[in-house]
């Protein structure tokens, strides 16, 4: 019984432990010498959250960061969101608007956002306004694809049921197409908001002070190993945690939905 | 007998295209449904029984031909005329409550006007414990009590239904078919059912329509004397299963003989 219930969770630790096993014995056994060991990277990672050890510059100041960080991913996605749905919404509904924009996307999308920097610095300047451009990049495209599948995606029988119930023309976007495209769209969102954590690095590159991209890249500057990591671990942790608390607002949404429990 | 009928089909044709290809789905059909009736369309597939249904539904229009209802062209889809999916077609995204809403809402009732109909209506089909419950959450047989108390919540006078129990298991569907016939015996509604079960159209009919497929038109129109209740193992019922089944397959001989016309 007991088992039963910790076995999951057991067996999620298998991997990250054996990890932690070899990154010890590798820097113990000193095959590197450019990476602290997990001990002085934990000591770090406290030290980064509430100072009292080395009393640095970093010291104490994870929660700076990680807010700083938090408003550009959640600022640029929901960016990303005002832009990407309505135009999805668009593209899925109206030809003419797939043969006006689409092409262009699909040119624009394989473009990386690492390849945007430069130009994102020329129009947006150094700071704050590029990180929010770029992050909003990245999780645009995956909303953007998400909501037209969802909307084009739609069974035509339901286009039928609704309208011999008498609901006809454009009632049927607000009571058919919009609600059977929900699960389609929130999986975009999902997986825009997992992409904005994932390009915060490179939205922080454009020298910003503060955030945990801007911590990695101070701290490959400065060959602080120990602080790259850091906040390699909070990005992960935070990323994850936002992760898990959209899939609960999914499951308590999309109840109605037989293949949308995460 | 002088009222006019409920529906007339007169030499109604459908031709489809497909690509290079032009298939005749239905060839100069006529029928005539008064008010009240209960007529079953039998036949194979390809034989033109759904295509006639949804011309009649107003999903498809006659290539040449007239569809009528009350002596004026069917336009297109109307809720007094409320059709039965075989695959439910309910909107996934809703209540049992609220599919059985969707009507009455959409048609401009009142709150209280649609609770009451609601109410009556999920009585009606036996779902009140499952009236909170959404369309995964339930079985075949329960999925399709919903999608007719739909369409008898919108004040349907004429019932049209594709294969509605084509999809159930024996039991489930023997036990729908009495609730059927005794919502229509009560109703006094005018249904227009479609399968290619020759004992379901016995069991279920007023009037059965043979239709053979290559290309689809109407074989024969059969008005049964049955009394009911019917009993599916009584020599009657053996007799007109008997002669109907015949029908059903006379076109095996024709196109054996005929040269490859189709």
């Amino acid at each position: 019984m007991l088992w039963r219930r910790l076995k999951p969770t057991a067996l999620a630790l298998i991997v990250p432990l054996l990890l932690l096993a070899f990154w010890q014995v590798a820097t113990t056994n000193q095959w590197t010498l450019l990476i602290p060991t997990p001990y002085q990277v934990g000591e770090y990672m406290v030290d980064f959250a509430v100072g009292g050890i080395y009393d640095d510059a970093y010291s104490g100041t994870l929660l700076t960061h990680l807010l700083a960080s938090m408003s550009r991913v959640y600022g640029g996605f929901a960016l990303a969101a005002l832009f990407a749905l309505p135009i999805g919404l668009l593209i899925g509904r109206l030809p003419v608007a797939r043969m006006l924009l689409d092409p262009f996307l699909q040119i624009m999308r394989p473009i990386p956002v690492t390849a945007w920097l430069p130009l994102s610095m020329i129009l947006f300047g150094l700071g704050a306004k590029s990180a929010f451009a770029l992050v909003c990049l990245g999780a645009f495209y995956p909303i953007l694809l998400n909501t037209i599948f969802g909307v084009r995606a739609v069974d035509p029988k339901l286009f039928e049921a609704a309208s011999m119930l008498g609901c006809r023309g454009n009632a049927q976007f607000y009571k058919v197409v919009l609600p059977a495209a929900v699960p389609s769209i929130f999986t975009g969102l999902r997986l825009g908001l997992g992409l904005a954590w994932f390009v915060i690095v490179v939205g922080e590159m454009t020298g910003v002070p503060q955030g945990l991209g801007a911590v990695i890249m101070d701290g490959r500057t400065l060959s602080r190993t120990e602080l790259v990591i850091c906040g390699m671990i909070v990005i992960g942790v935070a990323g994850y945690i936002s992760d898990r608390v959209v899939v609960a607002i999914g499951n308590r949404l999309l109840r109605w939905s037989p293949n949308h429990h995460g | 007998m002088a009222e006019s009928p409920i529906i007339e089909i007169k030499d109604v044709s459908k031709i489809f295209k497909l690509q290079d290809q032009t298939i005749t789905a239905l060839s100069g059909a006529n029928l005539s449904i008064a008010k009240g009736e209960f007529i079953c369309l039998i036949g194979a597939s390809g034989c033109g029984k759904s295509t006639l249904l949804r011309i009649m539904a107003g999903f498809e229009k006659p290539s040449s031909g007239e569809a009528l209802m009350w002596g004026k062209p069917i336009g297109g889809p109307d809720p007094s005329r409320g059709m039965v999916f075989q695959d439910y077609a309910l909107f996934p995204w809703l209540s049992v409550r609220d599919n059985i809403a969707f009507g009455p809402i959409a048609r401009g009732l009142s709150g209280g006007e649609v609770r009451a109909t609601v109410d009556k209506f999920i009585d009606l089909v036996g779902l009140q414990k499952f009236a909170t419950a959404y369309p995964h959450q339930l079985s075949g047989g329960m999925k399709q009590r919903v999608a007719i108390a739909r369409v008898l919540a919108n004040d349907a006078e004429l019932v049209l239904m594709d294969e509605p129990f084509g999809a159930l298991d024996a039991m489930t569907r023997e036990r729908l078919q009495d609730e059927l016939l005794e919502i229509w015996e009560r109703t006094k509604l005018t249904v227009v059912f479609v399968t290619h079960s020759v004992e379901e159209a016995i069991f279920l009919a007023g009037r059965v329509v043979v239709m053979t497929p290559g290309p689809g038109r109407i074989e024969s129109d059969n008005a049964l004397e049955l009394a009911r209740p019917r009993d599916v193992a009584s020599p009657e019922f053996n007799d007109i299963r008997r002669v109907l089944g015949a029908k059903l397959h006379s076109h095996h001989s024709k196109v054996a003989s005929a040269p490859a016309a189709a």
